[in-house]
């Protein structure tokens, strides 16, 4: 049977893994290296690497680095941040990724999923989704009923900075109809909190599309990660902060999960 | 040191299978000459992209991995290069290698596609690549068409997803495996540590 993913989430600014709260609030996390190498170890599903620097001066040390990263593991990796052509796709799979990772990019051109999931396969490309719960009222929205009231998820771009107006679900659907091959969907309500996932928001999408959905943003606990494969039905759930500086070993969070009926990889 | 080719279409990442098997005790190289191939003592076919592509690409191959085939040395497809060792794919039009008897399918409708993730094999027909492991052995897939064979007693084992299909194969010195044993952690680097065992026999 096809298990739960676990996910650990390397952001690597200037050549370090940071991890931060609402996106903000960066502090140092270690080593990209040899985390990746740690948490393959430990039994993680797949690596995903985000470049947060994402210049374009500093792009070659980027590409090393996903290199030197891909060279100590044996599971699937994907990198994001900086890649707005197929051309980037190409220069990070030659390097040891086995799938991209496309946020921005891909909202400021669409026909970009597109070009690089015929290319390469709609397995290649993962569209990064980074959503926050907006209460006001707005039209053409699907409004999903919370504990914190009613309200509808948008989407941010530019590391969460900079809010676009658009729906999370609308673009979801349309990301996975343009050739995505998954979701990665995170929560700037809930990132770095350890609170739990934003189930409503997983939720919504999982129901809506037929790709897999990645849950992302707030994971504290192991309970957090079973209610969002039980209740929210995410694919795969991916964190940071929990197995950086907790130090919650993977392992520990898999027996629990295979405890409750999860099926996951021991 | 045995030797083997990774034969390249040119289209995915071969820089993790590269790896494992140098992990694994292989000197590599990775090679679409002929003279190449025939000196290798194993050969990899390795996965990613689309079999009309890969297919095209293969033509000009095909007689040479006939010659090698029928060497006795080994042979190994991974994802779309396990694909390529049957006639036909619903995929594209194109010729695969043959070598195995039946035809590669698309998923039904009722699973999500790619089948994508971890997931565990049941062994079939047990033979020296299968050494180690077990139905609790979990491999790396990301596929949507799977391949569906004539003869049985050539599904080594078999995966279920939505429905059950043959997730390594094997006939004679010909095998493949339809998940990447170079992403599947431990259990993937074992499956490929026999390939090189047998290779050294």
């Amino acid at each position: 049977m096809l298990v739960k993913r676990i996910i650990p989430c390397l952001d690597v600014k200037n050549g370090r893994v940071v991890k931060g709260t609402h996106f903000q609030q960066l502090r140092d996390a270690g080593n990209p290296v040899e985390l990746g190498k740690k948490y393959s170890e430990e039994g993680a599903d797949e690596l995903v690497f985000l470049d947060i620097t994402a210049s374009n001066e500093k792009r070659k040390t980027i590409v090393k680095l996903v290199k030197d990263v891909a060279t100590e593991l044996d599971i699937p990796f994907t990198v994001g941040g900086g890649i707005n052509h197929v051309e980037d796709v190409r220069e990070i799979l030659l390097n040891g990724a086995d799938k991209t990772s496309l946020n921005t990019a891909a909202i400021k051109n669409p026909e970009l999923i597109t070009e690089i999931s015929a290319r390469f396969g709609s397995q290649c490309v993962v569209i990064a989704i980074d959503a926050k719960r907006n209460y006001s009222s707005s039209k053409n929205k699907k409004f999903v009923q919370t504990l914190e009231g009613k309200c509808w998820f948008e989407v941010y771009i530019m590391g969460g900075q900079q809010p676009t107006g658009i729906d999370a679900l609308s673009w979801a659907n349309k990301a996975a109809n343009l050739g995505a091959g998954e979701i990665l969907l995170t929560s700037i309500d809930r990132d770095g909190t350890k609170k739990g996932f934003d189930i409503e928001l997983t939720k919504a999408i999982t129901g809506a599309i037929n790709i897999p959905v990645i849950a992302s943003g707030g994971a504290g606990e192991s309970e957090h990660f079973l209610h969002v494969f039980t209740d929210a039905k995410a694919d795969a759930a991916l964190a940071a902060s929990v197995f950086h500086y907790q130090n919650y070993p993977i392992p520990k969070i898999k027996q629990y999960l295979k405890e409750k009926g999860v099926n996951v990889r021991i | 040191m045995p030797l083997v080719s990774i034969i390249d279409y040119k289209v995915g990442n071969i820089f993790s299978m590269e790896n494992a098997l140098k992990k694994v005790g292989f000197r590599v190289e990775v090679n679409s000459e002929s003279d190449k191939i025939l000196q290798s003592d194993a050969v990899v076919l390795p996965g990613v992209g689309n079999f009309r592509v890969a297919s095209q690409k293969l033509a000009p191959l095909k007689i040479v991995l006939n010659d090698y085939v029928h060497s006795g040395r080994l042979l190994l497809g991974s994802c779309l290069g396990m694909q390529l060792l049957f006639q036909n794919s619903e995929e594209g039009v194109g010729e695969g290698l043959n070598l195995i008897e039946g035809c590669v399918k698309k998923f039904n409708s009722n699973v999500k596609t790619p089948h994508m993730g971890w997931n565990n094999i049941k062994i079939e027909n047990y033979n020296e690549l299968l050494d180690g492991l077990s139905e609790n052995s979990y491999f790396y897939f990301v596929h949507s068409y799977y391949p569906l064979l004539k003869n049985g007693d050539d599904v080594a084992a078999s995966t279920i997803y939505g429905e059950k299909f043959a997730s390594i194969v094997s006939k004679n010195n010909i095998h493949g495996c339809q998940f990447h044993p170079e992403k599947s952690g431990k259990t993937g680097l074992r499956l490929l540590e026999n390939f090189a065992r047998m290779t050294r026999k």
